[in-house]
C-alpha cells in the first residue's frame, strides 16, 4: 500500500541545529565566530595575516582555523601572526559544516578566545548555504573580480552582514567602478555595509577586527533580507488555509496543492511533523 | 558542488522517517528547492540516485518543486517576484524589503512509501503440490 506522507522537514535542519547549538555553547564562553565567505584567490588569508597581527598587539584574544581541499600553506601564513591557528583539510569537500567546525574546536579553542575567524573554502556557492553557528557573516570580493560578483552569487552576498573588497591598492589599474559594486550590494543585500581594503597598503586595517569585535561586545550585526525570512514557520502545503502568524498577519498560502484544509502551527526551522493523509 | 552533501541530508533524513514509520520501499519525495537556495536541481538529482542506492530509498523518484522567490516591502506592503538576481529593494518606493516571503526553501515537502503489513513471503510448493 503506497502512502502519502507530509513530511515538511528542512533539508539542512542537522546542520542549522548543530550550528544553534555551536553559537549558544561559544556565546557561553565569550567566543563569537565570524565566518569569512569568498572566491579562491580573492585574498582572505592575506587580509586575516594582517587582522590577526593588529588583533594580537590589541591585546585582543583571537584565533583563526582556516580550510582548504588541500596543503597547509594557508595555516603556515596565518600563524606567523602568533595567534592560535589550525588548518582542516576538507578532502574534496566544498564547504565546511557547523558539526565538522564544531568538532575541530574541541581540545582546540583557547578558553578565552574573544573572535574566532573562520576562513571558509574558497567558494562562493556551497559555503553560502551552510549556518557554521557564526555570529557574523562577511563576503569578501577583489576589485579584479568584476562589479557584478554580487549578483552572480546572490546568496553569498545577500547573506552577508559586512561586505569586504580587498586589493583595493590596484582599483583604479583595474579600472574597478566602487558605485556598481555597492549598487549591485544593494540589491541583493539592502542595508549592508560595504567596507574597502588593502592588505598591501594598509587600507582599511583594523575595519574587519573592528566589526568583530564590536559583535563580541554585542553590537548587532546587519540582518539581511535574505536572512530575514519567514519559511522557518511557514511551510507550503495544505489547501489555502489560513495560518496566523507572528505578529497577527494573516494571508492565504499561495501554492495550495491539494484540499485536505488542515490548520496547524510549525515550529521554528526543524519541525518534523509527519502526517498521512491516504489519497 | 555540496548537492552530494544535500542529496546525503534529504536521504538520510527520509531513511530515519520512513524507519520509525515502518515503511519498506520509498516510491518518491517531493523536495521544495527556493529559487535562491544555491542549489542545481540537475546536479542534486544525480547525486539523489547514488545517494539512495542501497537504502530504504532505492529507486524512489526525485520530485523537485521550484519556488520562486518573493519578498515584501514593509511601508508600501508591495508584493513582488524578486527574479534572479533578486531585486530585494521594493520596484515601487524603494525601501529594502521587509522579508523575503519565499525562495530559500530546501524543504522536504512529501514523501510516498509503501508501508505496512509486509506480503507474507510465499512458501516454497512441497512435491506433493506439483
Amino acid at each position: 500500500m503506497c502512502r502519502v506522507v507530509d513530511l515538511q522537514q528542512a533539508v539542512l535542519a542537522k546542520n542549522d541545529i548543530c550550528a544553534h547549538e555551536l553559537r549558544a555553547e561559544l556565546a557561553a564562553r565569550g567566543t563569537i565566530v565570524v565566518n569569512l565567505l569568498s572566491s579562491p584567490g580573492s585574498g582572505k588569508t592575506a587580509l586575516l595575516e594582517q587582522e590577526l597581527l593588529l588583533a594580537r598587539r590589541r591585546g585582543l584574544p583571537v584565533a583563526a582555523l582556516t580550510a582548504d581541499l588541500a596543503t597547509e600553506n594557508d595555516a603556515v601564513r596565518l600563524a606567523r601572526s602568533g595567534v592560535p591557528v589550525k588548518q582542516v583539510l576538507t578532502d574534496g569537500l566544498c564547504h565546511l559544516e557547523a558539526g565538522m567546525l564544531g568538532a575541530h574546536l574541541e581540545d582546540w579553542l583557547p578558553e578565552d578566545t574573544r573572535l574566532l575567524f573562520v576562513e571558509n573554502v574558497g567558494n562562493l556557492v556551497c559555503p553560502a548555504s551552510y549556518d557554521l553557528g557564526e555570529s557574523l557573516r562577511v563576503a569578501l570580493a577583489s576589485v579584479t573580480e568584476g562589479e557584478d560578483k554580487p549578483l552572480k552569487y546572490p546568496t553569498a552576498f545577500g547573506l552577508a552582514q559586512l561586505v569586504v573588497v580587498t586589493k583595493m591598492d590596484i582599483a583604479e589599474a583595474v579600472g574597478f567602478d566602487e558605485a556598481a559594486f555597492r549598487a549591485n550590494v544593494q540589491q541583493v543585500n539592502p542595508g549592508v555595509e560595504v567596507v574597502l581594503t588593502s592588505a598591501r597598503s594598509g587600507a582599511g586595517a583594523g575595519l574587519l577586527l573592528d566589526r568583530a569585535a564590536a559583535v563580541a561586545d554585542g553590537a548587532e550585526a546587519h540582518l539581511p533580507v535574505m536572512a530575514h525570512r519567514t519559511d522557518a514557520h511557514h511551510s507550503h502545503h495544505g489547501g489555502g488555509e489560513l495560518h496566523s502568524h507572528e505578529g497577527g498577519l494573516l494571508h492565504a498560502h499561495p501554492n495550495a496543492q491539494d484540499g485536505d484544509g488542515h490548520s496547524h502551527a510549525h515550529a521554528a526551522g526543524a519541525a518534523t511533523t509527519a502526517r498521512a493523509h491516504r489519497p | 558542488m555540496h548537492e552530494m552533501s544535500i542529496a546525503m541530508a534529504v536521504v538520510g533524513q527520509v531513511e530515519e522517517a520512513a524507519q520509525a514509520a515502518g515503511a519498506t520501499a520509498v516510491r518518491s519525495i517531493r523536495l521544495q528547492v527556493g529559487e535562491l537556495a544555491g542549489v542545481v536541481p540537475d546536479s542534486l538529482a544525480f547525486c539523489f540516485e547514488l545517494a539512495c542506492s542501497g537504502t530504504v530509498l532505492e529507486g524512489a523518484e526525485l520530485l523537485t518543486e521550484s519556488v520562486p522567490g518573493r519578498a515584501r516591502c514593509g511601508p508600501c506592503a508591495d508584493e513582488w517576484a524578486v527574479g534572479m538576481p533578486p531585486e530585494l529593494c521594493c520596484p515601487v518606493c524603494g525601501a529594502a524589503a521587509a522579508e523575503l516571503l519565499a525562495g530559500r526553501e530546501l524543504q522536504i515537502a512529501g514523501v510516498c512509501w509503501e508501508e505496512g503489513p509486509v506480503p507474507a513471503p510465499t512458501r516454497e510448493r512441497i512435491p506433493e503440490e506439483r
